[in-house]
């Protein structure tokens, strides 16, 4: 799993999404890709950073509603970047090495969501304590 | 945001508007599977151009979809998937299945009566 870097500068204060049902899940995917946008990232990396957050955020209520998605806009050093730390209050994860499994699901997706997301973006944390919830940061730097 | 269900002749077709929720997605599926017995159509054209993902569940529901129709005795072809999308899908190892697909509604129109003769 990537280490998430320290991070020198929050350029922008934090957008916090509320997530209880499944349209919170679509506003979430499109305030990130709007953020995205603005720091400039284009085409598909927008549908990525947009698939990522949909899946983190579908996660949330499936298996740990409520939850929230907050969105900043990091810099390290000259690089900016995207960061979305999306957390619940769950059930947490108990298998957390098979989450990040491709074809391991325990309901209704592919079993592709967080594996998909960890590969495309630069940093992914996942943290999970059993009746405490899980909180799973990304972080996607503009190259 | 609910999709509109046209009939045209032999085929139902459903064109999304607007990013749909999870929900909605089930929505179009069984509207759409529920249509075909109503007007024994021959085959289903499911418009994405205007869907900013097809994620994971996305996918899934659309091979449903697809799968669902044809046991239900017609075809589903989906159309406009967007560039941008088509390369996050492949990076994400999202896969339609044999699920059709075309790039407009014309096409998936000849697709259809060339498989539906």
């Amino acid at each position: 799993m990537n280490a998430v870097d320290t991070v020198e500068t929050y350029v922008e204060g934090d957008r916090a999404i509320p997530i209880v049902r499944d349209t919170d899940v679509v506003a979430a995917r499109l305030a990130a890709r709007a953020l995205a946008s603005r720091v400039g990232f284009m085409g598909t990396d927008l549908v990525l950073i947009a698939s990522a957050v949909s899946e983190v955020a579908r996660n949330i209520v499936a298996y740990a509603g409520p939850g929230e998605v907050i969105l900043s806009v990091v810099q390290n050093r000259s690089r900016l970047g995207l960061q979305v730390i999306a957390r619940d209050r769950g059930p947490g994860i108990a298998d957390m090495s098979r989450a990040l499994e491709k074809g391991f699901s325990t309901s209704r997706s592919l079993g592709l969501g967080l594996p998909g997301s960890k590969q495309f973006m630069d940093e992914f944390r996942l943290e999970s304590t059993l009746g405490l919830g899980t909180t799973v940061t990304m972080r996607k730097w503009l190259s | 945001m609910r999709v509109p269900i046209l009939k045209q002749g032999d085929y139902v077709i459903a064109s999304i508007q607007s990013a749909l929720t999870d929900d909605d997605l089930l929505h179009l599926r069984d509207g759409l599977t529920s249509h075909v017995g109503q007007y024994r159509s021959k085959g289903v054209i499911v418009d994405v151009t205007a869907l900013d993902v097809m994620d994971s569940f996305a996918t899934r529901t659309v091979r449903d979809l697809a799968q669902t129709v044809r046991l239900r005795g017609a075809k589903t072809i989906i159309v406009g998937i967007q560039p941008e999308v088509a390369f996050a899908m492949v990076q994400l190892g999202l896969e339609l299945g044999d699920v059709g697909t075309a790039l407009d509604l014309e096409e998936a129109l000849e697709w259809l009566h060339h498989e539906c003769r």
